[in-house]
C-alpha cells in the first residue's frame, strides 16, 4: 500500500533508499518505540529488546536499497525486527530466558484467577519458554499480546491462517508440557 | 483440545505472561548505539577486502623462493605473462 506523500521523490524514505544518514535518523526516531514494543512483546526483556532495536535498525540501514519507498515503512521494519527476535529466541536457553525483569513479571502478574497460583504460573512460563521460537512469537502476539492477526502474518511472513494454526500447535504442546508436570488446565 | 481446554490454556498463559505496557519504551537513546555499530560495520568492511587466504601467500613465498633459487627463469616467466 503506498504510503501518500512518502512516496513523492525527495521525501524522506526516498532519501532513506539512497542512503542519506539524516534520513535513517528521522525514521529512527519516529519508528524506534514501537519497533522496540514489537520486540519485547516477542522477547519479553527490556535489555534483549533495546540490543535488538539497535540489532534492527543496523539491518534495516544495512538493506537500504532494497527498500521500495512506494510502500510504508513501518511493516518493512517490523517484519526486519520480527526475524532479529527470533534469532535472539533461537539463540537463547530457556533457562536464561527466565531470568532478570521477565522473572520479575512473573511475580506481579495479577491473579486474576485466584485458581492459579503463583507456582502455575511460573510453570506455565517455563513450559512456554520451552516451545520452539515461530511458535512462541504467535501464541504470545496473538493469545497474550491480543494483536490482529494480519498485523502478526505480515511480521512474520506467512498467511494469518498459518498463524492461526501455529497458536493452535503451541497451546496444544504447552498443554501436553503442563500435563507432564502434573498440571491439568 | 476441544474449546474449552483452549480458553483454559490462554487463560493460563495470560495469567504468567502479563502483556506489554503498550507505552513501552527503551531506557536510552539508543541512537549512538545505532551509529556505532554502523561505524564498526564501515570499519570492519577494508579489512574484510584486503584479507588473503593462506594458500596465496603459499604460492607467493613459493614463486619468491623459485625466483631467487633460478634467476635465469625470471625473464621466461616474464615472456610468458
Amino acid at each position: 500500500m503506498p504510503e501518500g506523500s512518502n512516496s513523492v521523490p525527495g521525501s524522506v524514505l526516498h532519501r532513506f533508499r539512497q542512503g542519506d544518514l539524516d534520513a535513517f535518523e528521522e525514521l529512527f526516531r519516529e519508528h524506534q518505540r514501537p519497533v522496540y514494543g514489537w520486540i519485547l512483546r516477542i522477547v519479553r526483556n527490556a535489555a534483549a529488546a533495546e540490543d535488538l532495536t539497535v540489532e534492527t535498525f543496523w539491518r534495516i540501514h544495512r538493506a537500504h536499497e532494497r527498500f521500495q519507498p512506494e510502500y510504508p515503512f513501518a511493516p518493512w521494519a517490523r517484519r526486519i525486527a520480527t526475524r532479529a527476535a527470533l534469532d535472539w529466541l533461537r539463540a537463547q536457553r530457556p533457562e536464561v530466558e527466565l531470568t532478570g525483569d521477565f522473572a520479575g513479571t512473573l511475580s506481579s502478574a495479577s491473579a486474576g484467577d485466584p485458581g492459579i497460583t503463583a507456582e502455575i504460573r511460573s510453570k506455565t512460563a517455563l513450559a512456554f519458554a520451552r516451545l520452539p521460537p515461530n511458535l512462541r512469537a504467535a501464541a504470545v502476539l496473538a493469545v497474550v499480546e491480543e494483536q490482529p492477526h494480519k498485523e502478526i502474518a505480515a511480521a512474520l511472513g506467512i498467511t494469518a491462517g498459518a498463524v492461526k494454526l501455529r497458536v493452535f500447535r503451541a497451546l496444544r504442546l504447552l498443554r501436553k508440557d503442563l500435563e507432564q508436570q502434573g498440571i491439568t488446565p | 483440545m476441544n474449546a474449552h481446554d483452549e480458553n483454559r490454556i490462554k487463560q493460563l498463559l495470560k495469567q504468567a505472561l502479563p502483556p506489554v505496557e503498550s507505552h513501552a519504551e527503551p531506557e536510552r537513546d539508543l541512537w549512538p548505539a545505532v551509529l556505532r555499530r554502523l561505524d564498526e560495520d564501515a570499519a570492519a568492511a577494508p579489512r574484510r577486502t584486503i584479507a588473503m587466504p593462506w594458500f596465496d601467500w603459499a604460492l607467493l613465498g613459493g614463486l619468491v623462493v623459485f625466483a631467487v633459487s633460478f634467476p635465469a627463469t625470471i625473464p621466461v616467466f616474464l615472456y610468458y605473462l
